[in-house]
């Protein structure tokens, strides 16, 4: 049986308070490859949090998240960042698209972190933008496209460097529902092609789309 | 991370905002300009400055002949000089306390309503002397070696005296009473460069003079090339009087080298400070610019951590816009500070100086200056949490 995508096990964050609020308590999440979760919730019940932790970008207080079959608790900072560079690709609310650069050289930002040479990183967004059907606005600036265009330049510079977990926060969270829906079939397609989807939501209608839902409540996990 | 990548994200950064990159580097390129303005006009000035007086003093040699019970130079030995290599002109002098006050007169006719003595100094000097002085016959000639031979009678009179005794032409071969004895004028020498004092003496031959004491070499004048001074001031003596140099007594023009640092000194210490003072007021503008710009693009910082940057990338990244923004100053400000010195010389007719070592050193302090000032707002970047840098 191969390794899950995600592990969590008991995985715990506190946050130093008096007395300390405890954003997740005793987590436990499986996710395979190829799997669509939406893990839902009210603002507040610890999403974000989850988030983070699933990204790498925070360190839990306790417990275990082994990531694609590495244990990253355990890791020191520097191999954290390699980690997160190279097996998620992060799809935000707010897109993060550097406005004055192309959304060519946007996707290609995916890449100059890593370790890869940088023959072929042209070719390789390219084909990125392609997937996301975005070949015709390759030169745009991100202030010149629509919500739903920039959202698709987020996802190709996601892809690149195949990610092995696409982490969305709130990915339709500024779109209208013309725009939602082509990110979401877009979602689909890319499961479709065996891509391990992980998206946080408030919005019923991005989570009814998902395979699996989960249902965060107060820093605990229920399956719906 | 591939360098070319980092220095491509660093100029991106700087292109992002051109016109706070350029305000930016304003600070450095006030700085760095003034410094090279200084150091320029100061190397500039202070060769001006040595360049102006090198042609009167700096090659003057004058050799002083103590007086002693056999003479220590003779008449003849001058010619020893005018063959060393850098002397241009040498003449032989003599003087004397009882010839100093001599009374001189150009007729005998005792008019009661005009002053018709004059007393003035009477010198004997070898043939050479109008080079020696740098001085030129306003009438006449000077006396050769042929008066000398000769015994002639004749004497050659300084402008001033010439004016004193009423003596303007020499057509008619006037004369001059020294005390009572008659000698012909044979030339007026005027323009003196150096020993002035004798626009107002009389001239005799070495072997007329002998009559009032002035049979010995007193002073040696030589002039020399550019450059030469010093090197003449030692052998002169040695080819006066072989073996009795040490007597001789040397006066020479002060080393031209001190003379610029001394200058150099004097103009510099105030506006290096000036120069100083503005590159701090620029490091202090570029740390401000870059602090600022790290807060404006916390979410880029965000973004890039995600996106598997490490904190020296984000450091490494800031860091090098700073570097690169002193470069740029650095750079602009030793271009605008040459074209100044140039524009400043040619004003006053100078030839710039230019230390190439200067127009090199200036743009690597511009960027030292940006690296120091990016440190803390780079750190505080690389500190930054990538969760709270994405909130």
């Amino acid at each position: 049986m191969p390794e899950p995508v995600i592990l969590l096990d008991d995985l715990t964050k506190e946050f130093p308070a008096d007395p300390p609020v405890r954003a997740l308590s005793a987590i436990d999440l499986r996710v395979e490859r190829s799997d669509y979760v939406a893990i839902v919730g009210p603002s507040g019940s610890g999403k974000s949090t989850l988030l983070n932790m699933l990204g790498l970008l925070d360190r839990p207080t306790s417990g275990g998240y082994r990531l694609d079959g590495i244990e990253t608790t355990t890791l020191k900072d520097s191999a954290r960042t390699t980690v997160r560079g190279s097996r998620i690709g992060f799809v935000f609310q707010s897109f993060h698209l550097l406005p004055h650069r192309s959304v060519l050289e946007n996707v290609m930002l995916a890449e100059v972190y890593g370790r890869g040479s940088r023959r072929g990183r042209r070719e390789r967004a390219l084909r990125a933008l392609e997937r996301v059907r975005l070949s015709h606005r390759v030169g745009f600036l991100p202030g010149r496209m629509s919500g739903g265009e920039r959202q698709r330049a987020a996802i190709a510079r996601a892809l690149m460097g195949e990610p092995a977990l696409l982490l969305c926060d709130e990915p339709t969270g500024n779109l209208d529902s013309r725009n939602t829906h082509a990110v979401l079939d877009l979602f689909d397609e890319l499961r479709a092609q065996g891509l391990t989807i992980v998206v946080i939501t408030h919005e019923n209608e991005v989570s009814e789309r998902a395979a699996r839902r989960v249902r965060i409540t107060d820093g605990t996990l229920a399956e719906e | 991370m591939h360098p070319r990548d980092l220095l491509n994200e660093a100029m991106a950064g700087l292109l992002a905002r051109p016109v706070r990159s350029v305000l930016t580097t304003l600070g450095t390129v006030l700085g760095i300009t003034t410094l090279v303005v200084t150091l320029g006009v100061a190397a500039t000035a202070g060769n001006q400055i040595v360049g102006r007086f090198d042609e009167l003093t700096a090659t003057s040699v004058t050799v002083e002949v103590p007086e002693n019970p056999f003479p220590l130079v003779d008449w003849a030995d001058v010619g020893r000089v005018t063959r060393l290599r850098g002397v241009v002109s040498a003449a032989a002098l003599a003087e004397s306390d009882q010839s100093a006050n001599l009374s001189v007169r150009s007729n005998d006719v005792v008019d009661p309503t005009r002053v018709t003595d004059q007393t003035l100094t009477v010198v004997a000097s070898s043939p050479g002397l109008p080079a020696a002085v740098k001085g030129r016959m306003v009438e006449g000639r000077y006396f050769d070696a042929g008066h000398i031979a000769r015994g002639d009678r004749v004497v050659v009179l300084g402008r001033h005296a010439a004016d004193m005794l009423g003596i303007t032409r020499l057509e008619r071969a006037p004369a001059v009473f020294i005390g009572t004895q008659a000698y012909t004028v044979i030339g007026v020498l005027g323009d003196l460069k150096r020993e002035k004092s004798l626009a107002s003496a009389v001239m005799l031959p070495p072997a007329v003079g002998k009559r009032y004491g002035l049979g010995t070499v007193t002073r040696v004048l030589v002039n020399t090339g550019l450059g030469a001074a010093e090197l003449i001031a030692r052998q002169a003596p040695a080819a006066l009087s072989p073996g009795n140099e040490a007597l001789l007594q040397v006066i020479s023009p002060s080393s031209p080298t001190r003379a610029r640092d001394a200058v150099e000194g004097d103009v510099n210490a105030l506006f290096l400070i000036l120069g100083l003072v503005s590159l701090v007021v620029g490091a202090v503008g570029i740390a401000n610019v870059t602090l600022v710009t790290v807060m404006e693009r916390i979410a880029e910082i965000g973004l890039r951590r995600a996106l598997g940057a490490a904190r020296r990338h984000i450091a490494a990244q800031f860091l090098l816009e700073s570097t690169l923004t002193g470069l740029t100053g650095g750079v602009v400000g030793a271009s605008v500070g040459i074209v100044v010195v140039v524009a400043v010389c040619a004003a006053k007719q100078w030839t710039p100086v230019l230390d190439v070592r200067l127009a090199v050193m200036a743009p690597a302090a511009g960027a030292v200056v940006g690296l120091l000032a990016g440190l803390y707002p780079a750190l505080r970047a690389a500190r930054m949490e990538p969760v709270n840098a994405l909130r």
